[in-house]
């Protein structure tokens, strides 16, 4: 009980350190590929700090729903994240929730923003509102049945219980099953992250955003949760990613030298997904709004030829 | 023949007074709201008793009503028929008190006597569908059940859209029901009985052939009342034009019945079926809940929005169906039992959340005085308790942690995922894609309530009738309270009341499996602690504590910020109004596009000039979609019908003489095969 306590708290206090520090990878990391010099990777900290700092003002159309929804989102993005294994293949929550529930906290989260985005009675936020909703439906079976390749291999939804399979000798990552499912949820990723080609984070060019305005009307420390909440749901998806396909080095101890070496083996994972994701960034320029059901349903073939695969080897 | 249970019999005799003093008070309709609602009330309480009772301790013992007719009145509270019954306690209880508010401001216009008296013949009727033992009356109780629905979905009668609405509803009820009645003619000639008890797992004894007729009719016959794809078209209609307090029900339980006679056919009159049979429930079942939330999604008048939400909920549960089928003809009786549970939480869950959500839309709609949403808009500070009541439905119903729908649909998941492995051949391909079409449903569920809830409570007032509108009678707040008490219960107490399923599994698959789907007391779990664990209590407690934190940490820096309330961002016009806000046509309007194949949208614009032609001075826009159902299907059949039936009027001469002649031939016929016999 103490030391599911005590896990909680470590892996909930590193998801709150490195969430930025992955935001600002990627930014710079982007910036040098293309030749910038970009804002350092200790910036989403300074903006942080900075958000917690100021006032805000508060639209005089919204209710209590936006005021709520910060908290909901960050709340539930931390719980979500709390449920996978992070540096133990022991997840602090595991017992709550596996891969299903994590979706599902995921959606919660997002149910609350559209309805924030719809509170301030703007059309961006509307606008913002309808076209997440409509991307994360489109998201949603394509992930699923990638979930579902990996939860199948593990007879398994407890990610916990994924990560001790996967860490076994008698796992194949080159299974065609298991890449194809990979390539599936990363596609998956760069949607539900608003990554570009599906969303731009960086821009606030008013035809082309979707997170951005849904929050457009957000300010000071609501906003400060809400870019937190966002970059712990990036680090949630990339670590879910590595830890359910790619899940080596990953320690099944919860014991200090454990952590120690799984942590370097997830910061260098890490890495090595924010250049990938870097190298789509740069290379691709945005879709147009209704090429990104192209993509997603791509991402489901992906899976459902995944699953089927798994006849054939 | 056991003796009769003293509180079913005294609940049905409840609803029986209740529906007799509403006849007496038909001319007074003050004193029919409260005589005749609460005799509902007191009868729910009974049936909540008398369900309960049975749920605890399980008999199947039967005994008859004192009625003379040509047939056996028998009743029997088994552990299937007292959970549908404790269903239909728990959400009438909450209607009829919500009834007492709502029709206050009807009793100068409305014949509440007759609301009353349909209402209670209507409960009466659902109480015994869910109990009744013998076929016959059975099916007696369903016409009761049916027409006193007809009754109230007509009660409005004066608009020309209940008329039609009612009568499409009654019709296809009774095509229902002459499937029902052929499909049970089927087995009684077998069975030489029309007792359920004689029933019991006789269907798979009939040869190959006839079982599958039985099986379709049955799924076909019930499918009409749940509202299956393509059965359903009377339900959207219907649903939305009866009374908000009807409108619960209707959609709460009354097309539940069509569940119930799935359930006992399928697990009771079944043993073992063939795999078809489950293939084709499951594939039915994804693809009614994926047309009733795309339908769902691009409708605008609130109810109707919430009846083609039941016919999604009403997939999902005829998911579980057809997995626990597919499971049972397998030899997975463990996974049978979890999918079969699945499928009958949901089935409370649906009849809670969606009563829940047509109340407080009925709440909206008395105040507002449309069901058009565009008309909507910032009730959430008018309407504080409603609004609150209708977000907790929203949640609940688009499966998110961690209230009740959540439960019941990661069960479903559960079943699906695990069902990969019980076979080798491609079938088991099905399962997973099922699960990921169920999660495509359940994120534009959500998609469709952001919706539901946003456009009509959030933001600005979009009409004068909005911006004046007022909350609504105490009572009914009292009831959409009830409701949502109970999504919070039956989502954080999942593990506390799964045991209450081990009779019904025992009856049903004779396993019981709540303790494999309890881990440590507090999470549910798929089978064994390894296959996956979800924990709704404990998300809610680490929830709790974790915006507690938050909101202490981020409160105690706000004191010493300055905190302002300023104008929205309004693109540099003068001013936010009610103009600028997305409408729910606009916000359903990327997925009109993306599934265009499905919908076939249409539009038309149409400028209007007055002088200058670059100049419009106003612009006529028209939208909508494609009713391919009614269209292609409906359309085609109604033709037909009413062709054949302008044939046969040749025959109908009006002559006295072709009539005996035909009374003639009818009787020699006749007569030649009983002779033959």
């Amino acid at each position: 009980m103490i030391a599911v306590f005590l896990t909680a708290v470590v892996q909930l206090l590193l998801l709150l350190t490195v969430a930025p520090l992955v935001g600002g990878l990627i930014k710079t990391l982007k910036a040098r590929l293309q030749i910038r010099r970009g804002p350092g990777i200790l910036q989403p900290y300074r903006d942080l700090l900075k958000l917690f700092r100021k006032g805000m003002v508060l639209p005089g159309t919204a209710s209590w729903v936006f005021t709520a929804t910060p908290y909901v989102v960050f709340a539930a993005t931390a719980i979500a994240g709390l449920m996978i294994p992070m540096i133990s293949a022991k997840a602090p929550l595991g017992l709550f929730g596996g891969v299903l529930a994590v979706v599902y906290l995921l959606g919660l989260g997002r149910f609350f923003l559209a309805l924030a985005g719809l509170d301030t009675g703007s059309s961006f936020g509307g606008l913002g509102s309808s076209r997440e909703m409509t991307i994360a439906a489109l998201a949603e079976p394509a992930m699923m049945l990638a979930v579902f390749t990996v939860a199948i291999g593990a007879n398994s939804t407890s990610l916990s219980e994924i990560a001790k399979v996967a860490t076994s000798t008698t796992w194949h990552f080159l299974a065609p099953a298991q890449m194809l499912a990979f390539a599936a949820m990363f596609l998956v990723l760069i949607a539900e992250t608003g990554r570009i080609p599906v969303d731009n984070p960086a821009t606030h060019l008013e035809l082309t955003m979707i997170h951005e305005a849904m929050i457009l009307e957000y300010s000071g420390p609501y906003l400060g949760l809400i870019e937190w909440g966002a970059s712990i749901k990036q680090l949630l998806l990339m670590t879910l990613l590595i830890n359910a396909f790619l899940p080596f080095g990953l320690q099944s101890k919860w014991s200090l030298g454990g952590v120690l070496v799984s942590l370097a083996y997830l910061l260098l994972k890490l890495l090595v997904l924010a250049v990938s994701i870097v190298l789509v960034e740069t290379t691709n320029a945005k879709m147009r709004f209704f090429r990104v059901p192209d993509l997603l349903a791509m991402a489901f073939t992906l899976a459902a030829l995944g699953l089927v695969s798994t006849f054939l080897f | 023949m056991g003796s009769p249970d003293p509180f079913l019999a005294a609940g049905l005799a409840s609803f029986f007074l209740g529906a007799v003093s509403g006849l007496a008070t038909w001319k007074r309709p003050a004193t029919a709201r409260i005589v005749a609602f609460a005799f509902a009330v007191l009868g729910s309480l009974l049936l909540a008793v008398a369900s309960c009772l049975a749920l605890a301790r399980p008999s199947s013992a039967t005994w008859s009503l004192p009625l003379v007719t040509l047939f056996q009145c028998t009743v029997r509270l088994d552990p299937l028929s007292a959970w549908f019954t404790l269903t239909l306690a728990i959400l009438a209880l909450a209607v009829s008190v919500y009834s007492f508010g709502y029709l206050r401001p009807l009793e100068r216009t409305r014949n509440l006597g007759a609301l009353g008296f349909f209402y209670n013949a209507l409960l009466l009727g659902l109480a015994l569908v869910f109990t009744a033992a013998n076929a016959f009356f059975f099916l007696s109780a369903w016409e009761v059940m049916a027409v006193s629905a007809f009754c109230l979905v007509a009660f409005e009668h004066e608009k020309a859209e209940t008329r039609s609405a009612a009568v499409v509803y009654l019709i296809m009820s009774h095509a229902g029901t002459v499937m029902m009645l052929a499909a049970f003619l089927l087995l009684a000639a077998f069975a030489g009985s029309t007792d359920f008890a004689s029933f019991h797992l006789l269907a798979s004894k009939l040869p190959p052939g006839e079982q599958g007729a039985v099986f379709l009719l049955f799924f076909a016959g019930f499918g009409v009342k749940a509202g299956i794809v393509p059965l359903h078209i009377w339900l959207p209609d219907a649903h939305p034009v009866a009374p908000s307090n009807v409108s619960a029900l209707m959609s709460g339980i009354v097309i539940k019945c069509g569940i119930y006679g799935m359930a006992r056919v399928f697990f009771d009159f079944f043993g073992p079926p063939p795999l078809w049979t489950g293939t084709v429930v499951l594939a039915v079942g994804v693809v009614t809940a994926l047309v009733g939330v795309l339908y769902a999604l691009q409708e605008h008048d609130l109810k109707r929005l919430l009846a083609y939400h039941s016919i999604e909920n009403i997939g999902i549960i005829v998911m579980g169906f057809g997995a626990a089928l597919m499971f049972r003809t397998l030899g997975h009786l463990n996974l049978a039992a979890m999918a079969i549970i699945g499928a009958l939480y949901h089935t409370v869950n649906h009849a809670i959340f969606k009563g829940l959500l047509f109340l407080a839309a009925g709440s909206v709609v008395q105040s507002v005085r449309t069901r058009n949403m565009e008309e909507m808009g910032g009730l959430i500070r008018r309407m504080p308790g409603t609004a609150l009541f209708f977000l907790v439905g929203a949640i609940a119903i688009s499966g998110l942690p961690p209230l009740n729908g959540f439960v019941s649909e990661w069960l479903t998941y559960q079943a699906l995922l695990a069902g990969f492995g019980t076979t080798h051949s491609l079938t088991r391909m099905m399962f997973p894609i099922a699960g990921a079409l169920l999660a495509l449903t359940a994120a534009l569920a959500a998609a469709c309530f952001v919706k539901a809830f946003g456009i009509p409570f959030l933001a600005l007032p979009r009409s004068e009738a909005a911006a004046n509108a007022r909350e609504t009678a105490p009572e009914m707040q009292y009831a959409m309270a009830l409701l949502a008490a109970a999504c919070f219960v039956l989502g954080l107490g999942a593990t506390w009341i799964l045991p209450v399923f081990d009779p019904i599994t025992q009856q049903a698959l004779g396993v019981q499996v709540s303790q494999s789907l309890v881990a440590h007391g507090f999470a549910l779990q798929a089978g064994t602690a390894q296959s996956g664990t979800v924990s709704p209590a404990g998300i809610a407690l680490v929830f709790l504590a974790l915006v507690g934190t938050a909101a202490f940490l981020v409160n105690r820096r706000l004191r010493r910020a300055r905190v302002a309330t300023g104008p929205a961002w309004d693109c540099g016009l003068p001013g936010l109004t009610s103009d600028n806000e997305y409408t729910a046509t606009a916000f359903s309007k990327p997925l009109r596009l993306i599934f265009s194949a499905f919908y076939r949208p249409n539009r038309e614009i149409r400028p209007e000039y007055d002088v200058s032609p670059y100049y419009p001075s106003a612009i006529r826009f028209e939208s909508g979609i494609e009713p391919t159902f009614e269209k292609h299907i409906y359309g085609p059949l109604k033709d037909w019908v009413f062709g054949l039936s302008r044939r046969m009027r040749a025959i109908q001469a009006g002559s006295i003489h072709a009539y005996l002649a035909y009374i003639f031939v009818t009787l020699i016929v006749l007569l030649l095969f009983g002779v033959r016999e």
